[in-house]
């Protein structure tokens, strides 16, 4: 197998975004080509969870393609629900290891806010069990509540933990240009307030507004390539090193114990195996934060913290910037946002951007070994990545 | 004989109770203050509202045309029991509300404008509104419309308004909504917030000037423009990007 490298990365601002879907994957593709210094590629892959259903559009690979003027490259769009972006990631990754491609593009795409908030959450929750959970009206955020309120009376995570997971990556996007949420937030006006339940009132008890990601348009996209082209094309050398991804069953209740994450905790263990890399050489990750509670639980699962002690690193600041793994520094879903396609592939843009030493004001210092976790369903398809910065 | 037009043109307005100020925290943790504005501060509005005609999303357009004529014609002796309410975050404006009573015991809201967006102080101020009409002038109900979607669902959704489809309101003629009391109650331990008094602190700063906001609505700007001009500052198309990149020129 050969080795896999990023070559080039690109990105929109996330936000609302009138164009068509093929544009914005294209602007953000237009970038990391840019960035690579690549004209021709051989594949590309565009990840997408909603086109079909929310834009009314398929065969987005195709228009992609065509935007660019890339032909005759080979073309296929991904959906494998909010881990559509790390699964293209990895069928690039495939792409190129295998030696079938040297140059793969792979964009995330998503283009949400073309309907409103409660269509949206219906788009999202197509990906539960059809009989056994959706046509209950079960909901992300219903599910992610419901798995909270296990997790709060088994581990003693309170709504603080919460909330202190909302203020740390909504603001931690105020150093991320890209980001959606350009707004401060403090635990005073969103917790401890008298006016506290009016600024942020239950959506789904005990989750909170300020619990869950917005609803986000954008894209993202990085080159991938061989070792001699990446060498050919002189861009820092990030290698990923480890690709992970396991599942668990469709339906939450038919897990043993529905507050273990067994799908994140494979993936995770085999894209570190993979690496041959343990949790503690990680300096930066991105996990999965669509709501508060899933970044103390992933941080757990991963293997940074020992299960029901998430909560206790995040009350001492050890994932913030500065602490001993900082996590989701770009702002994570919370505060960057979270166009379900996009994710993974805008997780991977911020750990290269970190392993490039370019992060700026949310710089890591000295950030060599990079960590994504991309996860799908409520947790039934996960993905997760490792790169290493070798130069 | 000379006749005074100006005691027939000018409405003579009814002795309304005054609004007492409160404060309250954001989510981002600054504390807002919502005070009654005289008619001499008037001009002070219109200033930070002017801008926002020129503001082509979300109705603000629409909304600050017809608050600016409004504030004007309250200011001017034009406009009969109106009152104006200002939300201030360290003296600097971050929404307008006004409304005006029809009867003693009905009321209309005219409008609920927010400079600062993102931290619900639109709908801090509506609730402030709603406790002047209800708790304080002492109508049965209020009049409403909205005039964006963002306005239907913060009035009519959250607070479950009542339909008054034969009643046209004052703003563009359109079937009025109502917020009894009754609604109002219901509401009010969810939506409606704030304490008093004001601490003076506080207090001095909001009456000392009313300060332009800091980070008003903006016309909409090309949300990909930064991602462009990364890689298209001539704003040329995707393709002749694509040949600059392989060292080609357009005309070759």
């Amino acid at each position: 197998m050969r080795d896999v490298y990023v070559a080039g990365i690109g990105i929109t601002t996330f936000t609302r975004l009138e164009y068509p879907l093929s544009e914005i994957a294209s602007y953000a593709s237009m970038m990391a080509l840019k960035d690579a210094g690549v004209t021709e590629v051989d594949q590309v892959y565009v990840a997408n969870m909603g086109s079909p259903r929310v834009n009314h559009q398929t065969a987005l690979a195709s228009a992609v393609v065509d935007s660019l003027s890339l032909m005759p490259a080979g073309a296929a769009a991904i959906e494998n629900g909010p881990a559509s972006g790390a699964s293209a990631i990895k069928a690039g990754f495939q792409a190129v290891a295998s030696g079938m491609e040297d140059v793969v593009l792979v964009a995330g795409v998503e283009r949400m806010r073309e309907v409103n908030n409660l269509e949206a959450t219906d788009f999202v929750a197509t990906l539960t069990h059809p009989l056994a959970e959706y046509i209950y009206g079960v909901t992300l955020p219903a599910h992610a509540a419901m798995f909270t309120r296990m997790y709060m009376d088994r581990y003693g995570v309170t709504e603080r933990h919460l909330a202190m997971v909302g203020v740390k990556n909504q603001n931690a996007a105020l150093n991320n240009v890209w980001a959606h949420l350009q707004q401060e937030i403090t635990l005073e006006g969103i917790l401890d307030s008298p006016e506290a339940m009016t600024n942020n009132p239950y959506v789904a008890e005990p989750l909170r507004f300020f619990d869950a990601c917005p609803v986000s348009d954008g894209g993202a996209a990085l080159v991938l390539v061989s070792e001699e082209k990446a060498r050919e094309l002189g861009r820092p050398m990030i290698r990923i090193t480890g690709v992970g991804q396991a599942t668990d069953t469709h339906a939450v209740f038919e897990r043993e114990d529905p507050t273990d994450l067994l799908a994140v905790r494979k993936a995770a263990k085999d894209a570190f195996a993979m690496a041959g890399l343990s949790p503690s050489d990680v300096d930066v990750a991105e996990l999965h934060d669509a709501f508060t509670i899933l970044e103390i639980v992933e941080s757990e699962e991963v293997g940074f913290f020992p299960k029901g002690e998430g909560h206790i690193a995040l009350e001492k600041g050890e994932t913030a910037l500065g602490g001993s793994i900082p996590i989701n520094v770009g702002g994570g879903l919370k505060g960057r946002g979270h166009p379900v396609g996009a994710t993974g592939v805008a997780q991977a843009w911020e750990i290269v951007t970190q392993l490039r030493g370019d992060g700026e004001a949310r710089q890591v210092e000295g950030a060599r070994i990079g960590f994504t976790c991309n996860f799908g369903g409520f947790g039934n398809n996960v993905v997760c990545l490792t790169f290493v910065r070798e130069d | 004989m000379s006749v005074d037009l100006e005691k027939i043109l000018r409405p003579v307005d009814t002795p309304m109770k005054p609004y007492e100020p409160k404060y309250m925290l954001l989510a981002s943790g600054e504390a807002v203050v919502v005070r009654q504005v005289e008619r001499d501060e008037i001009p002070d509005l219109l200033k930070h509202v002017e801008p926002l005609l020129h503001v082509e999303r979300d109705f603000y357009d629409v909304v600050a045309a017809r608050v600016y004529s409004e504030l004007l014609a309250h200011y001017r002796h034009r406009y009969q029991d109106q009152y104006v309410l200002a939300v201030q975050i360290d003296g600097e404006l971050a929404a307008i509300v006004n409304g005006r009573q029809v009867t003693p015991k009905l009321g209309m809201s005219l409008h609920t404008l927010a400079l600062r967006r993102g931290l619900r102080v639109g709908a801090h101020a509506f609730a402030a509104k709603m406790e002047y009409h209800i708790d304080t002038l002492g109508h049965d109900e209020v009049l409403i419309v909205a005039e964006s979607p963002i306005g239907f669902r913060r009035w009519m959704i959250e607070y479950k308004l009542e339909k008054r489809f034969d009643i046209p309101h004052e703003l563009g003629g359109v079937p009025s909504w109502a917020l009894t009391r009754e609604l109002f109650d219901r509401a009010r331990s969810s939506l409606v917030v704030g304490r008093r008094p004001v601490p003076d602190e506080l207090l001095d700063k909001a009456m000392a000037a009313i300060l332009p906001p800091s980070d008003p609505p903006t016309p909409p700007l090309d949300p990909l423009a930064a991602t462009r001009s990364m890689y298209d500052p001539t704003a040329t198309s995707l393709m002749a990007q694509r040949w600059e990149m392989e060292g080609r020129s357009a005309d070759a």
